[in-house]
Parts: structure tokens; C-alpha cells; sequence
């Protein structure tokens, strides 16, 4: 199999050298964009296997290239953006953005993004037993186990577990989980959200206040890893 | 002294004022002109242009001059009741008056103008010797991390068959260290605009308070010297509030506490529900703070003396900034057992949704 091409768009010249040379020794190809006119010319004629694209462009708003690019582009898009701008984040995932990392970013954190939305580009692997370290999924069975031994979960909890698992390794708004589980009309009831991921954590984490599986994003929403 | 700020006045509220301060003095003047003689008269209108002018607009003051030598003359002046003169020298007086009346409240009107303007260059003086202040202070705290990232740069470039691993090692740390410390204080800078421009936009959300503290508890660098420890509290309710200013507030109040006082001391954070506020406080047991330097704490560039451990004093009164954003407060005291502890208060909405497991 090829390398997968992952095309990076920003306009600072210190990011994109640091971005290439990570990717390259990383076993990616690498196609590079300084604009968003640039980026979308270079998406349509060589389309990549996955877009880090800055939010902050000189020519067009981040947010403009992202819509053009999902009128056609279904891969992964990785926003790339600064601190401080959750609202700009959020508004990124809930147009189609995979994911995020803010600036500055650990490259061990870059890679690991990468690798997950990569894998998911295949769509869902239809697996329906899923494994998390010491935790198991049976989407079949509806059941869920820790260190072998079967955890009792409300359904909603469970429905809860299963939305997050479902997108391993990727950030999921507040908003969009509480539309999957409670349902249309429950966007803005954040204290559900925060009450289960509570109740889930004690059920499912080691230990509670340092949640492996579960993790939050704050201002934006949590991680299943 | 504080000025009255006369000046903001609309034009029609100062010629109201005006004209009806002439017309009542000369209502209380008219039945005792007979007694004191309507040259007095004279002057105490002319004193009461004079404190005219001390509040109001030229054209105002000169409308006030010029109804006062009016009525005089129709009111005061013999033959009563015509703008008519007998007398040469009630003439020459009338004029004088006139002329006095302008004169004074001129003269009046450039006396504040010049108090204003050296009042202004005063204000810009402050600005200035405070801009220097955080110039000194920005120029120091951001070239120090940005010397030691240059200056480790070079030693790893140009002495790169020389170095032991250990050194090299030690020099990529002093470079990530510096990298960090650099985010912080831009992170500073940005809060400390956006406190200031009034640009600071709330949004508050439900939260898991014991949560938000474990996600700073989760970035603070693994090489931090001293020990931060949290005991949740499994009996708070979820509190509404803007997670991304709180987690601010806790960073600065964390890195203060670990930065300012020997390694190894021990920094607490505790988060408690009182009287529908939420408290948070970061306490530690190292030497507490000099009384008398409690006050000064969370003024801006504010830097204990004789303190080498830097910072550009904005840490604090950025907190302060958003207590008060919060239309909360927060406090330093030295506890009794020793040690300092910050309390950061503000008032916000809480939920416990106790009927949950009815699903």
C-alpha cells in the first residue's frame, strides 16, 4: 500500500516545515498549501488521505475551505487552530471537521490524531465486539464488561458508552451526544451529559478522577479512548 | 480634588441653569437694591457671572454676562424700568460692566481649560510610566525563556560531537521548559487584553466542577517541582459557569503557588457550594505572605520585592479581572495553621437533577 498523502494548508512557513519533516519521518506523503485557494486546487487534483488545515488563512476563512471541501471531500479534516477559540472549534466539528488540536500541539498528540482519523477512513470496521484495554463492548449483546466481569449500565448509559466508543479516539461535542442519546430537542441540556459521564465514569474508569477511557475536552465536549 | 464634570452637560440644560441663576439673583437683589445701592448690586452680579463661568460653556457665560448688564441697567439702573441713562457716570459704569462681565467669564472659561489640559498631560504621564513598567516587566519575562531557547539552540548545534547525551538531554528540557513558559505568559497578555479591551464574552455551561479541576491537574508539566493535590468532593452539585475562564483562574493561582514558594510545598485545590456561590481555593504550607504586602497582591506588575523568581505580574491581577467578570471576588489570607491561601469566589447557578435514575 501506498503512503497515505496528508495535505497540510497554513500559512505559516515555521509550521509547515515543522508539520512536513514530522509526517515524512513518520512514513506519510506530504503536499503542502500556504492558501485556502491553494489548499482546495491541491484537494481536487491529488486528493489527500487526510487535510490539517489552519483555521487562521490569509485569503479565506478556515471555516470557508472547510464547507467547500465538504461539499465533495470525505476523508478526515484535522482544524488546526488557536487557544481560546472553543466556539470556533465547535463550530468546525459540527460542519464536518473530524478533529482538532490547538496550537501549540505535542507531536506525539499530532500523530496520534492522525493515525485514529486515518483508520476511520475506511467508515466503521462493522465490528461489533469492541475493546478497550480492560474494557470490552458487545454492541450485538448490549454489554459491556470490565477486566472480564460484566458492568450493569442503564440504557441510557449505555447508549451513552456505545456513541462514544463507536468513535474511538475522536472528539464528539457536547451537542452532538446529547442529540445521539437523548434526541433532538436536548442540545442545550448540558447537565445530563455532565450527570452521566459522571455516573459512567465510576462504573467503567480504574479510577474515576483520572479517566483513561472517557476524556474531557473542555468547552468543546469528550474523547473515548 | 474631584472636578465636577460640568462640561458634559447638554447646551440646553447649561442655558437653563444659567439664565435662571442671573434671574433669581437678581429676584433676591430687587428688594434690597433700595438699601445696598445698585452699584453693590452690580458687583454681587458680577460675582455671580464670575461663578458662572466656573462651570459652564463660553457661549452660555457670555449669554449670562450679557442678560446681567440687561437687567441692571432696566431693573437697577435709575429711571427704573427703561434701558434709558441720565447720569454720564451710570452710563460709563454700564459700559464697564459690560466689559467686565466678558473679561471675567473669558478669563474664567481659560483658567479651567488650562487646568484641563495639564490635568490630561498628567493622565498621559501615568499611562506612560505604566506602559514602561510592563514594557520593563514584558521585555525581561519574555526575553529570558526566549535567550534560553536561542542560547541552547546553539550549544546543541555547535557542540554536536562534544555533547553527552545527559547534556543534550538536559538542554532539549531547558528548551521545552522555556517553550512553555512563553505559552503562558502569551496566555497572559491575551486575558489581560481581552480584560481590558471589554471584549470578554461569558459562556456559561453546566459543569462537572470536579472534573474541570482534574483537567488542569492533567496539563501541569510532569517536572513541576512541588505537589498539587484535590480531594473532590462527590457531594458538589454541577455549577453553571464559563469552564474556560475558571480553568484560567486555576492555572494562574496554581503556578503562582508553586513558583513563589520552595519546592516541595505542598498546593491543595478545594471547590465547596456556599450561600449559592461557588468557592474555590488554593491553599499551600509554605512560609505564607508578608502582611503588609497582602493589599498589593493583585495590582497590576505587581511583584513581591525581592522576589527573583520573575513573572510579569499579571498572573494575579487577571485573576481579579475575571473574579470581578464573574461579579465575584477573590481574597489572600494567611491561614493560621501557616501557609497562603487564595479563595476565589462567584456567585452561580447550581443543579443536583436528582430524579436521573428514573429513566
Amino acid at each position: 500500500m501506498n503512503n497515505p498523502i496528508i495535505l497540510v494548508i497554513d500559512d505559516e512557513p515555521q509550521i509547515r516545515k515543522l508539520l512536513e519533516i514530522n509526517l515524512e519521518s513518520n512514513g506519510y506523503a506530504v503536499s503542502l498549501a500556504v492558501t485556502g485557494a491553494e489548499g482546495l486546487r491541491t484537494a481536487a487534483a491529488h486528493p489527500p488521505d487526510l487535510v490539517l488545515l489552519d483555521l487562521g488563512l490569509p485569503d479565506m476563512s478556515g471555516h470557508e475551505v472547510l464547507r467547500k471541501l465538504r461539499e465533495w471531500y470525505e476523508h478526515a479534516i484535522i482544524i488546526l487552530s488557536v487557544r481560546d477559540s472553543e466556539e470556533d472549534i465547535v463550530s468546525a466539528l459540527d460542519s464536518g471537521a473530524t478533529d482538532y488540536l490547538t496550537k501549540p500541539f505535542r507531536t506525539a498528540e499530532l500523530l496520534a490524531r492522525i493515525r485514529s482519523a486515518i483508520r476511520r477512513n475506511q467508515g466503521p470496521a462493522g465490528n461489533m465486539l469492541l475493546e478497550f484495554g480492560d474494557l470490552a463492548i458487545d454492541l450485538a449483546a448490549r454489554s459491556v464488561k470490565k477486566n472480564g466481569e460484566f458492568v450493569k449500565l442503564t440504557s441510557t448509559e449505555y447508549k451513552l458508552l456505545a456513541a462514544l466508543a463507536r468513535n474511538e479516539g475522536r472528539v464528539l461535542t457536547h451537542q452532538y451526544l446529547l442529540r445521539e442519546v437523548w434526541g433532538v430537542g436536548y442540545q442545550t441540556e448540558s447537565q445530563y451529559l455532565r450527570v452521566f459521564v459522571g455516573t459512567l465514569r465510576k462504573k467503567i474508569e480504574q479510577d474515576p478522577d483520572h479517566p483513561h477511557h472517557i476524556i474531557t475536552e473542555s468547552g468543546v465536549g469528550y474523547r473515548f479512548l | 480634588m474631584k472636578r465636577i464634570r460640568t462640561r458634559s452637560f447638554p447646551p440646553g440644560v447649561q442655558y437653563l441653569v444659567c439664565i435662571t441663576g442671573v434671574l433669581a439673583v437678581s429676584g433676591i437683589l430687587f428688594p434690597a437694591s433700595p438699601y445696598i445701592g445698585y452699584r453693590v448690586v452690580a458687583l454681587v452680579m458680577l460675582m455671580t457671572v464670575s461663578v458662572i463661568a466656573m462651570f459652564f460653556d463660553i457661549l452660555p457665560v457670555m449669554t449670562a454676562a450679557a442678560l446681567s448688564a440687561v437687567i441692571w441697567n432696566f431693573f437697577f439702573i435709575p429711571p427704573l424700568f427703561t434701558f434709558h441713562i441720565d447720569d454720564t457716570e451710570d452710563t460709563l459704569l454700564f459700559l464697564l460692566y459690560f466689559l467686565i462681565a466678558f473679561i471675567n467669564a473669558a478669563l474664567t472659561f481659560n483658567i479651567r481649560e488650562a487646568e484641563k489640559k495639564a490635568r490630561d498631560r498628567e493622565e498621559k504621564d501615568n499611562l506612560i510610566r505604566l506602559y514602561n513598567t510592563l514594557f520593563n516587566s514584558l521585555s525581561h519575562e519574555l526575553r529570558t525563556p526566549v535567550s534560553s531557547i536561542i542560547g541552547a539552540l546553539d550549544t546543541l548545534r555547535e557542540n554536536r560531537d562534544t555533547l553527552t547525551e545527559a547534556n543534550r538531554n538536559e538542554l532539549l528540557a531547558v528548551i521545552g521548559k522555556a517553550g512553555f513558559q512563553l505559552n503562558r505568559e502569551v496566555d497572559n497578555l491575551l486575558n489581560m487584553s481581552r480584560l481590558e479591551s471589554g471584549m470578554l464574552r461569558l459562556r456559561p455551561d453546566w459543569c462537572d466542577m470536579n472534573d474541570v479541576v482534574h483537567s488542569v491537574l492533567r496539563k501541569l508539566e510532569a517536572d513541576e517541582n512541588s505537589p498539587v493535590r484535590y480531594l473532590p468532593d462527590e457531594n458538589l452539585p454541577l455549577f453553571r459557569l464559563d469552564a474556560g475562564i475558571v480553568i484560567q483562574v486555576l492555572n494562574n493561582l496554581v503556578h503562582n503557588a508553586i513558583h513563589h514558594t520552595p519546592p516541595g510545598t505542598e498546593i491543595r485545590i478545594g471547590v465547596s457550594h456556599r450561600d449559592e456561590n461557588c468557592v474555590i481555593a488554593v491553599s499551600d504550607n509554605g512560609p505564607g505572605f508578608p502582611a503588609e504586602e497582602i493589599p498589593k497582591v493583585f495590582e497590576k506588575f505587581y511583584r513581591l520585592p525581592g522576589d527573583a523568581t520573575g513573572g510579569t505580574g499579571l498572573g494575579l491581577s487577571i485573576v481579579k479581572g475575571f473574579a470581578e467578570a464573574l461579579h465575584g471576588n477573590v481574597r489572600l489570607e494567611n491561614q493560621p495553621e501557616g501557609g497562603a491561601r487564595f479563595i476565589f469566589q462567584f456567585p452561580a447557578e447550581t443543579t443536583y437533577i436528582n430524579n436521573l435514575k428514573n429513566e
